[in-house]
């Protein structure tokens, strides 16, 4: 379980922060420090302005044992109760304090932001480039006046460049509003150059007027830099918002695509209205979920890649099932469509009712692991979160393998032949029904990959099969029945003029909007995108 | 809260849904026929309660431990020897979050059981749904849920909060100096009418507050929304356009999980864009990461995590009865909620007032429930308004913890009265603070 060990890791180096300010700790004044246990926000907000004003590094242990919910009150004194035992907050010696006594010390989400604003502030100084470069960033991210001293102590000393940018926006940030002309001009300057879009709110402010005309920022120099400054900003800003919305779209055709791709194959290569294949999706989730609790009961240490055993896992289950299914019901089932409607919709009734019997009807937690938590940030505005990047480039995996498969090795080429003319085929000596039921439980099991995908970024229950299998139809029949190419280039187009039309038209109408295109499309052509070429046995 | 997490389906689904609860509504019909229930025997010497929670289908996640609490209470008062000398005796029945199935239930309670009173409901399509039965027959009904409001009939009493109760303080706490001073609005909801008539009254709440319309963003996703990229690219860019901002949720259960799960990935912290939300508690946590969740909000009249000894004792009483029920979920983890609470509230306030009336019989008993008190585990003795058959009760607004409990961070100095009609809503002045036929018989 790497997170505990990064918690162990975290706690360890906070206690031997700990121990080396211990002989320090007398600088901090006693009275800013029970301040901090105030009812009153404001006082809080103060004692905390003070200590980083007081730039005394020892304050840092007991700003970040206040954020960590581990600084309590004991008898009207501040002790730390860490996992290490109990300690004066101030001098480091041991308190025999039972848990009981503890008067919990509670903070919201505005002293929260302070105190990460003041711990970064403090951390500035510190010999670690890394712990600095974060520093620098959570104190350019939020900046307050008190921090000022501490950002120019550290730039006369800071050597690298990326820090200095940083502290020099943080610094721009807190000068924009100095009563010295000349350094609002250098901000405002220094922050159209520095691409930051919350700068953008910050300058705006500048340009606003006063009830009675006038402007807020008296000086002419100072307005004209930053209007400029505002241009460069949204002109900086404008590639990463176009990229962040193909981003989506691409993220959302990606999921639409594991959701459909198995579909793609029992229903559009073999012809079965699978109404249960969104239950093969649900499957799919669900076994990651057993994935999860099983490396956290046997495997904590390995549980951040419980997902890579999900993926073989789910396709296992999934593929079985399928397979069950082919052979007991749906085989005697070929040529006749309405029938495998109804089989197989109540086959995903069944399917869900056995989940829910079996797991509760209650949604199951399947978190994230934690390399897949997060994202990168392109620009300043636009961040791709991991677990989606993660998921198109799965979803490209998979389609590799769909298409190497189909193209590539004998059994493909079964498939391909019984699909376009099944007699034809057994004429040829193709064992048809074998490749019959290897073919619907490649498709279940492509269906239980796609729910790995699907859990990874919405909820897992016994419904979650319902929620796609609309959207899946969708997909592959707009695609042109028969056609992954089609599959795949519908999934990823629905994904980017859903995306594109969201914004102006919100997610209601804009999903109205796509079924209606769809619709006027499919009255055009009703064959789908790609139709299928060649002497179908039906046709 | 009107109509609650799972009320999803609305499309395609439906039909197969509608058939497949009909099925079900038959089954639990032949059941009830087959097997002759001991609660359904005829006995004088028991005043007969009625349960009216979805046991099945979508409904049942939020409302079945609703039926369970209001047994427990019933268990509870039976052990210390019942009402007026009698013994409470339970008759539960499943509408199958099938609503017109809730009012012929209704029916069957008070006409053919001939229950007192009926504990139930969670959709305020399913309160409205018996409300003509329980008019038309002069029943009771005690309703547990926070919902929009608008309404106000003689027969239910209503334990849950209005909108004055739970949505008003956590936008005016939002707006205080502690919640952060947010300046513009994010109001974002599961496009039906709960978060619809929510955000019209908090739209004319904010437009009170010289909050320019510039300054709010509304916007809605369909049920079962799962792709909040969108949306959650419009938040960050809302806000960066300057002034603190805030997110008022009324996002449907179901959608909140990718909601907040894409919120934590896209890096928007709670502490710089808030979002509070008035569907999510505890019981909602329950299948959820919630680490990248710490720090959001949630606004009810009770959490599980308030530190009273009326609490602790609730939360034990609790905890010891789902292990003695074996109550799948709770008998390992068991929680509380806010509609659990004010269901658990309704039932005493019922007892309070047959033992003021000295009978079971409807009219005494309603004119007996305005004005009775009851120590609830919110810590606060709550009143029921000797008017308006709603409680007077305290709102708290609570921060998401690591471990989906709350932790509180602001409360109400004490309980505040509900405005069932909304002051924000046009016209609404001029309607009365009590049902219209007692103000006819005055």
């Amino acid at each position: 379980m790497i997170t505990t060990r990064w918690v162990r890791v975290a706690a360890l180096s906070l206690s031997v922060l700990l121990f080396a300010n211990v002989s320090r700790c007398i600088a901090i004044d006693v009275e800013t420090a029970k301040q901090l246990a105030a009812e009153d926000g404001d006082v809080k907000l103060a004692a905390i302005q003070k200590l980083v004003a007081s730039a005394d590094p020892a304050a840092i242990a007991l700003l970040t044992a206040l954020q960590d919910d581990v600084l309590v009150l004991f008898k009207g004194r501040l002790i730390i109760a860490g996992s290490g035992g109990t300690k004066d907050a101030l001098t480091g010696a041991p308190v025999d304090a039972p848990a009981a006594q503890h008067e919990a010390i509670m903070i919201n989400n505005r002293i929260r932001a302070a105190l990460d604003g003041a711990i970064a502030a403090l951390k500035l100084v510190s010999p670690d480039r890394a712990v600095r470069l974060a520093a620098a960033r959570a104190v350019a991210g939020d900046p307050s006046a008190e921090m000022l001293p501490l950002i120019k102590t550290a730039l006369d000393k800071e050597t690298d460049n990326e820090v200095k940018r940083l502290l020099n926006q943080a610094r721009a940030l807190i000068e924009i509003n100095s009563g010295d002309a000349a350094l609002r001009r250098e901000a405002a300057k220094l922050l159209g150059s520095s691409g930051n879009p919350q700068a953008k709110q910050i300058i705006g402010k500048l340009l606003e007027k006063h009830p009675d005309g006038s402007f807020i920022e008296a000086d002419a120099g100072v307005r004209e830099e930053a209007i400029k400054a505002l241009r460069a900003i949204e002109r900086g800003s404008l590639m990463p918002q176009i990229a962040a919305t193909l981003f989506s779209g691409l993220s959302l055709g990606s999921v639409l695509l594991l959701a459909a791709l198995g579909l793609a194959i029992t229903f559009g290569l073999m012809g079965i209205i699978n109404m249960a294949h969104g239950e093969m999706l649900m499957l799919g989730a669900y076994t990651t979920y057993v994935a999860q609790s099983l490396f956290r009961a046997y495997l904590p240490d390995w549980l951040d890649w419980y997902i890579a055993a999900a993926v073989p896992m789910a396709f296992a289950v999934a593929a079985s099932i399928g397979i069950a299914l082919e052979r007991t019901v749906i085989r005697f089932l070929y040529g006749r469509p309405l029938e495998t409607l109804l089989t197989t919709w109540g086959i995903s009734l069944m399917l869900t009712q056995l989940v829910r019997t079996v797991f509760g009807a209650q949604n199951v937690e399947v978190a994230n692991p934690a390399w897949m938590s997060g994202g990168f940030s392109l620009g300043a505005d636009v961040v791709l979160p991991y677990n989606r990047v993660v998921i198109i480039v799965f979803a490209a995996f998979v389609v590799f393998l769909v298409w190497l498969f189909l193209a590539r090795t004998r059994l493909g080429l079964y498939v391909r032949a019984v699909t376009q003319n099944r007699t034809m085929a057994d004429c040829m000596g193709i064992p048809t029904p074998r490749v019959d039921w290897l073919t619907f439980g490649l498709g279940s099991g492509i269906a239980g990959l796609g729910g790995v995908a699907l859990s990874q970024i919405g909820n897992v229950g016994p419904d979650l099969g319902q929620s796609y299998i609309v959207d899946s139809f969708m997909v592959v029949v707009l695609g042109g029945v028969g056609q992954l190419a089609g599959t795949i280039i519908a999934a990823v187009g629905l994904g980017e003029i859903n995306k594109f039309l969201e914004p102006f038209t919100g997610a209601v109408l804009g999903k109205i909007f796509v079924l209606i295109i769809i619709i006027l499309f499919i009255q055009k052509r009703p064959q789908g995108l790609f139709a299928l070429k060649g002497r179908m046995a039906e046709s | 809260m009107a109509t609650a997490f799972k009320r999803i389906n609305v499309t395609v689904r439906q039909g197969r849904r509608i058939f497949f609860k009909r099925l079900g509504a038959f089954m639990v019909i032949a059941a009830l026929l087959a097997m002759p229930l001991p609660v359904r025997a005829q006995s004088k010497d028991t005043i007969k309660i009625g349960v009216l929670h979805s046991l099945s289908g979508t409904m049942a996640i939020s409302e079945t431990v609703l039926k369970d609490v209001t047994l427990m209470a019933i268990e509870e008062i039976n052990a210390k020897g019942g009402i007026l000398g009698r013994k409470l005796e339970a008759v539960v029945v499943d509408p199958a979050s099938n609503w017109p199935l809730f009012a012929e239930k209704a029916r069957q309670l008070i006409a053919q059981d001939k229950v007192a009173v009926v504990f139930g409901c969670w959709t305020s399509v399913s309160r409205k749904s018996v409300l003509s039965v329980f008019e038309e027959l002069n029943g009771l009904l005690f309703y547990p849920v926070q919902y929009e409001g608008e309404e106000l009939s003689k027969n239910v009493f209503y334990t849950g909060a209005a909108p004055n109760q739970q949505a008003i303080p956590a936008v005016e706490y939002l707006m205080s100096k502690d919640g952060g001073g947010a300046k513009r609005f994010v109001l974002l909801g599961t496009d039906y009418v709960y978060p619809r008539t929510t955000n019209k009254i908090l739209r004319a709440f904010l437009k009170s507050k010289n909050i320019p319309e510039a300054d709010i963003l509304e916007e809605y996703t369909p049920f079962s929304h799962t792709d909040y990229q969108t949306i959650i690219g419009k938040i960050k860019k809302f806000a960066g356009e300057g002034k603190k901002t805030a997110v008022i949720s009324t996002i449907n259960g179901d959608s909140n999980v990718p909601f907040y799960k894409e919120l934590g990935n896209q890096g928007l912290k709670a502490k710089d864009v808030p979002v509070v939300a008035f569907s999510v508690g505890e019981e909602e946590l329950r299948g959820v990461d919630t680490k990248p969740l710490v720090g959001h909000l949630a606004a009810w009249n009770y959490f599980m995590s308030l530190k009273n000894p009326t609490n602790e004792e609730f939360t034990k009483k609790w905890a010891a009865y789902a292990k003695a029920k074996n109550l799948p979920g709770h008998k390992d983890k068991p929680l509380t909620n806010d509609p659990m609470e004010a269901a658990y509230i309704g039932i005493y306030m019922w007892k309070q007032a047959v033992e003021k009336a000295k009978t079971t019989d409807v009219d005494p008993v309603i004119a007996a429930v305005g004005g009775q008190t009851f120590k609830a585990p919110s810590g606060f003795t709550i009143k029921m308004d000797e008017k308006n058959h709603h409680l007077h009760k305290p709102v708290f607004v609570g921060e998401i913890k690591a471990d989906g409990q709350f932790n509180i961070v602001w409360k109400t100095p004490g309980p505040i009265k509900a405005k069932p009609w909304s002051p924000y809503i046009a016209g609404n002045d001029k309607k009365k603070d009590e049902p219209e036929i007692i103000a006819k018989k005055k």
